[in-house]
């Protein structure tokens, strides 16, 4: 079984604030044949992200597929809001890097 | 005279934030826009601005961008809209854009123009008597109705504006905005709405521009988008020679910042983007029709965002080269703060340390658990009520990290490296108190409107 790396089959893949409480994460695609290639790789999921990044999934309170964006987009709670004392990245901007390497099983 | 189409200029996505690019902006002025609009503030810079009652964009460069529009706009005598002053929008920062304003125009000897502008900052009191009278100032996005002594904590609290006092100041005959906080779409919405456009499709350009070239590609910050909004539908055009605006990029731009790319929230109703058809109507325009809006029933509600002092904050940085401390860091973390707790029991303070090379940037969303770097950079965080704990704190917490001791450790000199031995007084820590909206009778009554007249 062959898998390709998300990396190489997104055209972008990012995290960011969405408001004060939450970072949201966009995954999105040129080509619409790599969008469902994903999206019907199951690698991708509520479940999947969860474990990835070692939280609960009722910490992801949305996991939605645009397909007019051709992007797989879910969103986080932050634990505390963002600029808190302790905490590391105002923006929430580097907060996508795991994703990159996440494997997608191609046939 | 009611006009079929309503084009209106965005050279910048946060206005000051970082300088907006002149060659665009004048591609764009030249096809003679019939507004120039620009959002100039956020929340994404943090509670600090916002509590401590100050910019995170750089003077000159506020200056730079308000100064390219408020000639272009003149010279057109065309209105210009300004919204969230300042990156926070709170008074002082209304006033001191005002400031800006006049100085612009004395120096290019402008003839006299309306100049409105209206304040967003809400007392504490106004709040507090509504919730005593049994008013549920609601939480947004997961959080809690608000708490008294949330409230408490709150030092300044700014009202996100909508359409409304835009429109006010426009039906004024105002020539020039100046904004308090505001929804950053309802900048240019409430252009389009004034002119006679829809709902729909107003919202929807606004949704649109006011990020300017996010919306376009290739990635290309603080160049000029042009967005055209007509009864029928929103076509959005980049003026920059190596941008365009595609499907791809304005679908993709519509879901950034945002939980659901599909609504999207304002006072008084919800842009619903579910069936919005995307196509490319020429080389730099991408075409966006069927958005729909939704009027809220009821009272509308208007966000609320407050931002509280915790505390004086200072830091301090360590590095760590030393394989064996590297391997027990999380120990000797744990034995600086036993330090810091053995002195302060009891005390009121915050320590916070992150560990770079670890997981400084992500902290438990890191997955990587293992550490593979060479080196770390610890970097350590005190907040507490006084300057002096503060920085006691942080001292205490960043010294005894060169002190701490591993049985293994071969240099028994001292575990870390410094940059400089002392440790750095920043501002002081804020957190963000309010996410919340308010219900009013009125969408005005929380924002005051003035109009003045400036230039010669």
């Amino acid at each position: 079984m062959k898998t390709v790396k998300l990396i190489d089959l997104a055209k972008t893949i990012r995290s960011k604030n969405a408001g004060t409480d939450r970072i949201t994460f966009d995954i999105i695609f040129r080509e619409k044949g790599n969008y469902d290639l994903v999206r019907k790789s199951g690698a991708l999921t509520k479940q999947s992200v969860a474990t990835l990044y070692g939280i609960p999934e009722s910490r992801i309170v949305d996991f939605v597929e645009f397909d007019p964006g051709l992007a797989i987009k879910f969103t986080i709670n932050r634990l505390r809001p963002s600029g808190s004392y302790g905490e590391g990245d105002i923006f929430g901007c580097q907060q996508y890097p795991p994703l990159l390497d996440v494997e997608i099983r191609v046939k | 005279m009611k006009k079929d189409q309503i084009r209106i200029h965005c050279s910048n996505g946060h206005l000051g934030f970082a300088p907006t690019k002149e060659e665009s902006f004048w591609i764009g002025a030249k096809t003679k826009p019939d507004y120039y609009a620009c959002d100039s503030g956020s929340d994404d810079i943090g509670p600090v601005p916002l509590g401590a009652d100050k910019c995170a964009s750089h003077p000159e460069w506020q200056k730079h961008d308000l100064e390219l529009m408020l000639i272009a706009a003149r010279e057109q005598k065309v209105p210009m809209i300004i919204g969230s002053a300042g990156d926070t929008g709170s008074d002082s920062r209304v006033d001191m854009y005002i400031e800006f304003i006049r100085e612009i125009a004395k120096k290019h000897k402008m003839e006299k123009f309306k100049l409105g502008y209206f304040y967003s900052e809400v007392d504490k009191e106004y709040i507090r008597k509504k919730m005593m009278a049994g008013e549920t100032i609601e939480g947004l996005d997961g959080r809690t109705n608000l708490m008294i002594d949330e409230l408490n904590k709150t030092t300044r609290i700014v009202a996100v504006a909508g359409v409304h006092p835009f429109i006010k100041c426009l039906e004024m005959g105002a020539d020039v905005i100046i904004g308090g906080r505001s929804s950053d779409a309802a900048v240019f919405a409430s252009a389009a709405i004034f002119e006679g456009m829809p709902e729909n499709n107003s919202y929807y350009g606004g949704k649109i521009l006011e990020c300017a070239s996010f919306a376009a590609e290739p990635y290309g910050a603080k160049e000029t988008i042009i967005g055209t909004i007509t009864k029928d539908d929103v076509k959005v055009t980049a003026m920059a020679p190596f941008q365009r605006c595609t499907i791809a990029s304005v679908a993709g731009h519509a879901m950034y910042e945002r939980t659901n790319p599909y609504f999207e929230y304002f006072a008084g109703g919800m842009l619903d983007m579910t069936n919005c058809v995307y196509e490319q109507y020429d080389e730099k325009t991408c075409r966006i029709t069927k958005a729909e809006y939704v009027p809220i029933e009821g009272k509308v509600k208007v966000k609320l965002e407050g931002s509280g002092k915790v505390g004086e904050r200072y830091l301090g940085m360590a590095g760590i080269r030393d394989p064996y401390t590297i391997k027990n860091i999380d120990k000797v973390i744990q034995w600086a703060k036993d330090q810091v707790e053995e002195r302060f029991a009891g005390k009121e303070y915050h320590l916070s340390y992150r560990v770079f090379g670890k997981n400084g940037v992500m902290g438990d969303l890191e997955p990587i658990k293992e550490t593979k770097s060479h080196e770390l950079l610890v970097v350590v965080e005190g907040v507490a009520p006084t300057d002096a704990v503060a920085e006691e704190v942080t001292l205490i917490g960043t010294r005894q990290i060169f002190y701490a001791r591993l049985p293994e450790v071969k240099g028994t000199a001292g575990t870390a490296a410094f940059i400089l031995d002392e440790v750095i007084k920043v501002s002081p820590a804020y957190e963000w108190t309010l996410n919340h909206v308010v219900s009013v009778d009125d969408p005005m009554e929380l924002f005051k409107i003035n109009m003045v007249t400036v230039g010669e």
